[in-house]
């Protein structure tokens, strides 16, 4: 009792404009501070992709101003090859990491997850302040890069060694750029550690009472879930991050091999494995790609429930098969390296668990269409989003079970076929995760409602977009029009020109789509429709609280929870629903025995 | 709003997934404030997450040191520096000087801490003897003309090394602002818990180490 005035200080409200907004430890401000990061770098990573197609489908298109940004990289604004894969570099790298990884999960998840599980706050206030402030620390340190020696580095999202390892004279790029881009990640790293820790103890010590686990809400579960894969996961590529910056600065010889010729010089490293860095890379890449979709599958779960006014056929299934994603997602990452020479009988090995991860996915999809199969959806924004999330989750998963296949890897793996299965299964997917959860939730967020007509001429534009871009990619892919190049001179590829020309038209299209997001964005948080407490008449415990939430979200009480979390489609007080805290006794439908 | 505080009805489910949160002893006001002292804190689950966190990351080196040794015959043996067998040692009653002291701390009377805090300066001097040690070994190397970067094998025995003394230079940390709060009376005994328990996994992450160092190089 001696420190009780100690905790209560801790939790009480900042006073000072730079405590309440800045260095917040309040986890609602720190899960915005996350979306708005996200949303910068969502930004300048469409750009980059606007730029390579541009070049793409017109190798010779000056673009005004380039020559601004790099006056090597784009001499009168015509992208050098070398500059275009400093360009899709870049824009895998802050796709994937400060995208996909910030929004769906650091963003929302810190925003809701201590809401939806009825605590004040996350369990350690002040880590969570700093896991954001080192992400945008490393934000700034991959951003500088374009400012800095030779440009971004150009080595891919992946970095593989011994490209990414043995310095400047590797091109373009690959001295400072390169260190800047492994020392960024490796602090990414650590911001992601101490949010995942902090996800993992508020879920499992900050419950509310009455709120047993299996009561969470599907998008608190897929938070917990994320944070147990990213726990793991950006503890291997921490490590490796480390290795790699030694090779580069220390002269070390960890993933550059012996005699290795790079510009006509022979390296002065010896005996390394480029392949090490393949394996410690992907142990922690294929995981990444559960980080961004699992976040999104909670979301769009969360949504589609509230949108079909009834409980999903299965709230257990869709628990067991989340973690069983997230179990296997850690025996997989070898299919990203067949053609890396691997015995194809290790082949073998990663390709079975990446078939048999297919089965979680797929009775979860079944669910969702099982589930709303004969509801009474209610169409709104959120709901499109939720349902297009759905149909690109479909549409890019059924090329991985392709690509699953060794024999058929070894011809598409360094096609436009991967690149657009990965952009559809796991890219597009989770960014619609991202927008449904962001018309969802914006009530609460900012207490005024997002407009409705423009977020559903959004959802169109970007639905057709998307897959107007991506689908002729798997076209693209089977054609055998290799990816990374930069310009598509050689003969057998010119007749393909047209569809690249097609794609790039689209990009430009659907990039533009986007500013209806953002101005939607910025005029409803200023002149939007005031919200009220509960406007989707939805059950979970963010929807009990004001909008936007108060300080310590619960008015310093705890609620008691006495229902499961999605109590849809039954006779009560409020309606066809039952809010989680609501002491109402109902009749669930497991309890109605003439049902089943 | 949550205003109701009610017992909510037991159902079947929630018998048997435990009752649901840690939350069990919330006052019958469900006070927010008097529940936070009443709760177990965060941070002993926090720890064993963190403590998860740092094993995955030394298994992925371990594994990296594996592949690298198998990758090509450039691989280079050299005898360990002695002084890191008398730094085992030295780590490992450094431990039992910690838990002595966690013994020793009593909540119930906080005001008595001396025995307690005696012992936390012991472990905070071993603890710094054990890096002061760490650094001797790193030198010793470098004299034989082993550095980061002259084999696979230093570079290795350079990365685990350091790796492992910063993790000890954040417990040595650790043990400074338990000293701060046992001072001022007010040391949670989690808090003492918790960097007891970081700081005996040191302990057994060295041992580890020093297994794989012995073995490998």
């Amino acid at each position: 009792m001696h420190d009780m005035p100690q905790a209560i200080k801790e939790h009480a409200p900042a006073q000072t404009f730079i405590r309440k907004y800045v260095f917040s430890v309040d986890h609602k401000v720190i899960g915005k501070q996350y979306f708005g990061l996200a949303l910068v770098a969502v930004f300048i990573g469409m750009a980059l992709s606007w730029l390579m197609r541009l070049h793409l489908a017109w190798p010779n298109l000056h673009i005004p101003g380039l020559q601004w940004l790099s006056s090597s990289g784009a001499p009168n604004g015509v992208i050098t090859p070398e500059y275009y894969l400093s360009l899709m570099t870049m824009h895998g790298t802050l796709m994937i990491f400060f995208v996909l990884t910030n929004a769906p999960f650091a963003g929302f998840g810190n925003y809701f997850l201590p809401i939806q599980i009825g605590a004040e706050d996350m369990a350690f206030p002040r880590f969570n302040m700093m896991s954001f402030w080192v992400t945008l620390v490393a934000f700034c340190v991959l951003m500088s890069a374009f400012f800095v020696g030779d440009g971004p580095p150009l080595a891919g999202w992946t970095s593989y060694a011994p490209l990414s390892a043995v310095g400047g004279s590797a091109g373009p790029g690959e001295g400072t750029g390169q260190t800047l881009w492994a020392i960024s990640i490796a602090i990414f790293c650590i911001g992601q550690l101490l949010g995942s820790l902090n996800f993992i103890s508020t879920t499992l010590d900050l419950r509310t009472r009455g709120m047993t686990l299996m009561r969470m809400p599907l998008s608190t579960w897929a938070w917990f879930i994320t944070s147990c894969i990213g726990l793991l996961a950006f503890a291997v590529l921490l490590p490796a991050c480390l290795l790699l910056v030694l090779d580069r600065i220390a002269g070390t010889s960890f993933f550059v091999p012996s005699n290795l010729v790079i510009s006509d010089q022979v390296q002065t490293h010896s005996g390394g494995s480029p392949l090490l860095w393949q394996h410690l890379f992907w142990f922690f890449g294929h995981p990444e790609v559960y980080i961004a979709i699992v976040p999104a599958m909670g979301i769009v779960s969360h949504i589609l429930v509230n949108s079909m006014r009834r409980p999903l056929l299965s709230h257990r299934v869709v628990i067991y098969s989340l973690i069983s994603i997230g179990f296997l997602s850690y025996m997989v990452w070898g299919h990203h390296m067949f053609v890396s020479g691997m015995s194809p009988f290790s082949a073998l090995m990663f390709s079975f668990p990446t078939l048999i991860i297919t089965i979680p996915s797929t009775i979860i999809t079944l669910i969702w269409i099982g589930s709303l199969y004969g509801s009474k959806l209610r169409i709104t924004a959120a709901s499109l989003f939720a349902l297009g999330f759905i149909s690109l989750f479909v549409s890019g998963g059924v090329s991985g079970f392709f690509l699953a296949q060794p024999s058929i890897d070894i011809y598409l793996h360094a096609t436009y076929f991967v690149v657009g299965h990965f952009h559809l299964v796991m890219g597009v997917a989770s960014i619609f995760g991202i927008f449904a959860g962001t018309y969802f939730w914006f009530p609460k967020m900012f207490g005024r409602t997002m407009n409705e007509g423009l977020g559903k001429l959004h959802f169109w534009l970007t639905f057709v977009g998307a897959y107007c871009i991506f689908m002729p990619f798997h076209y693209l892919g089977l054609a055998g029009n290799v990816r990374r190049y930069s310009a598509f001179v050689e003969d057998y590829l010119q007749p393909l020109l047209p569809v690249h020309k097609f794609i790039s038209i689209a990009a430009l299209i659907t990039g533009a789509a986007q500013l209806i997001f953002l101005y939607n964005l910025v005029y409803s948080r200023f002149r939007g429709k005031p919200a009220t407490e509960n406007p989707w008449e939805a059950t979970s415990l963010e929807w009990s609280i004001p909008s936007p939430p108060p300080f310590d979200n619960f008015g310093g009480k705890h609620p008691v929870v006495y229902h499961d979390p999605y109590q849809y489609g039954i006779a009560s007080s409020t309606g066809d629903y039952v809010m989680q805290n609501s002491p109402e006794q109902i009749q669930t439908v497991r309890d109605d025995k003439s049902l089943t | 709003m949550a205003t109701t505080v009610h017992e909510p009805p037991r159902t079947e489910e929630e018998v048997r997934s435990g009752g649901g949160g840690f939350h069990d002893l919330v006052p019958a006001d469900g006070n927010l404030r008097a529940l936070r002292d009443h709760s177990p804190e965060p941070s002993r689950t926090g720890i064993w997450v963190g403590l998860a966190a740092i094993t995955m990351s030394f298994a992925a080196l371990t594994s990296a040191l594996i592949v690298r040794q198998g990758a090509a015959p450039d691989w280079r043996h050299f005898t360990l520096p002695r002084i890191l067998y008398l730094n085992t040692l030295v780590l490992l009653i450094s431990s039992v000087s910690l838990e002595v002291s966690r013994r020793r701390f009593a909540p119930t009377s906080p005001r008595e801490i001396k025995p307690s805090a005696r012992w936390l300066y012991a472990t905070l001097f071993l603890g710094m003897a054990f890096v002061t040690g760490q650094y001797v070994a790193w030198r010793q190397l470098a004299s034989e003309g082993l550095f980061l970067a002259t084999n696979p094998s230093s570079s290795f025995f350079y990365v685990f090394t350091v790796l492992h003394a910063l993790h000890v230079l954040g417990g040595l940390a650790g043990l400074m602002y338990v000293i701060r709060r046992l001072k001022r009376f007010a040391l949670r005994p989690s808090t003492l818990d918790v960097t007891s328990y970081y700081w005996h996994f040191m302990d057994v992450l060295w041992l580890y180490l020093l297994l794989v160092l012995l073995i490998r190089l």
